[in-house]
């Protein structure tokens, strides 16, 4: 018992309880505007998808084929190894923020979509009759209520872009995961309780990202049920 | 382009083999992570529909912790702390295993809406003809449900081959594992991308486009209405007045 007490004590110092959280402040940070960004490009490739002309809706399927056929890594790495991104962006956690934002964008695109499908045929004709125009029957009568219709499938890829954001681990951005890798390495000691210490810091992460992602996916259950009653 | 230099091309092209062989690699761990979670799929989401409150429970401790929790972080536990503790899995049973266990957890959840969504009164039937509750599963309940988790099973499926290639970091020896270890050594990055997104494109287009048939075919998602005549009153798309 004294010995797990030791080992709590060596692993959760202020600066490593710091440095983990300053990594998780990175983690959210570059989730946060990456979804943001999807959800602006995603829209505007559902839109082109759906009412676009011949170009715009071959650029809009072919994109969203792509993005959605390759790995997130593939596009971490590649971004990461081969864009060199312009002078404000040019820290290392930009280069992942892009991988995510278009990756993410295909996804929320193919959920976009669906919301479009699921807004009533007559909410145009109703928008139409009362002389709003493409761009304003969008904007105020069918974008409303296809978000609406997809705040749970949005919340899931959610979810699912903090989980990748581990990720970027891979290409040192000093995120959450990163973080906790190299206070894990600084453990290994070849002392009798280091295995002990690594098991205290992998519990530690994975109750971190499941503390985050469960809060998330209960509020997606219960919008969801909210949805259906 | 000097990224994608004629040079770098060829360097490629002499270690095809490298590829090829990462492609195998990658094929048999997702054949084999897909049967795994497939198998743990049916048996969790039936489990979760189940009466008993236990058995419940840990469905849903299973879906729970393994849907909240980075696959990476997973396999990363596998590979780096059990060695700690003097369990050593080889590291393509550690991609069958974590690729199969996380993506279990997605398809228990289809599979207990699967389940859900059948009527009652079918089950109802089945126990008023003296059906056992493995024999209602088997021949009543789940080959309904197969209709309804059939397209979101196809997309799992799709992502646990692209998750798959998680394991060039932990060096699997998987296709993306090779394309980067390649790819570091010769510097011929733009290539090795290339070709690495092009074969994953491959494995997975095929299964989204048999996902969006079997939707089509089941409507389980709305169809796309046909928007010709309004917008060419908007003076837009195909019927556009000129």
């Amino acid at each position: 018992m004294n010995e797990l007490m030791n080992a709590f004590e060596s692993v959760f110092t202020r600066s490593n309880i710091f440095y983990m959280f300053r990594g998780l402040g990175v983690t959210l940070y570059v989730a946060l505007i990456s979804v943001i960004l999807s959800i602006i490009f995603g829209t505007i490739l559902a839109l082109f998808r759906a009412y676009g002309n011949k170009f715009l809706k071959g650029f809009s399927v072919a994109y969203i084929e792509l993005f959605r056929n390759t790995p997130n890594l593939l596009w971490v790495l590649a971004i990461r190894f081969m864009v060199r991104m312009p002078e404000p962006f040019d820290a290392p956690m930009y280069s992942g923020i892009l991988a995510f934002t278009l990756f993410t964008s295909a996804v929320m695109a193919e959920i976009v979509r669906g919301g479009l499908n699921s807004v009533h045929a007559g909410q145009f004709e109703a928008a139409y009759s009362q002389g709003f125009n493409f761009f304003q029957t969008m904007v105020f009568i069918i974008l409303p209520q296809c978000y609406k219709a997809i705040v749970p499938a949005m919340l899931s890829q959610v979810i699912t872009v903090i989980k990748d954001t581990s990720f970027l681990a891979q290409v040192a951005i000093e995120e959450f995961f990163n973080n906790s890798k190299w206070i894990m390495s600084a453990q290994i000691d070849s002392t009798v309780n280091q295995s002990m210490r690594v098991f205290i810091i992998f519990g530690f992460v994975a109750l971190v990202y499941f503390i985050i992602n469960f809060t998330l996916s209960c509020i997606v259950r219960n919008s969801r049920k909210k949805q259906e009653a | 382009m000097s990224a994608f230099s004629a040079q770098k091309w060829e360097k490629l092209f002499q270690n095809i083999d490298l590829f090829i062989q990462g492609f195998g690699t990658t094929l048999y761990i997702v054949l084999l992570g897909l049967l795994l979670s497939l198998v743990l799929g049916a048996i969790f989401g039936v489990i979760s529909t189940s009466h008993n409150k236990v058995l419940r429970g840990i469905a849903r401790v299973y879906v729970e912790f393994f849907q909240n929790t980075p696959l990476l972080v997973q396999i990363f536990f596998l590979y780096n702390a059990l060695p700690y503790v003097g369990v050593f899995i080889p590291v393509k049973t550690i991609g069958i295993v974590g690729v199969g266990i996380y993506h279990g957890a997605y398809m228990a959840e289809i599979v207990r809406t699967g389940i859900e969504a059948t009527p009652k009164g079918q089950r109802d039937a089945a126990d008023s003809q003296g059906f056992s509750y493995v024999q209602t599963m088997l021949y009543i309940i789940l080959p309904q449900a197969l209709k309804v988790m059939l397209p979101p099973l196809t997309n799992v499926a799709a992502n646990l081959i692209k998750n798959t290639s998680i394991l060039a970091i932990i060096a699997g020896g998987d296709l993306m594992y090779q394309a980067d270890s390649f790819a570091s050594s010769t510097l011929a990055y733009g290539p090795a991308y290339v070709v690495v997104g092009i074969l994953y494109f491959i494995i997975c287009f095929p299964l989204a486009r048999l996902s969006g048939y079997l939707e089509r075919k089941f409507g389980a998602t709305p169809k796309p209405k046909d928007y010709t005549a309004l917008l060419s009153a908007y003076g837009m798309g195909k019927g556009a007045a000129k």
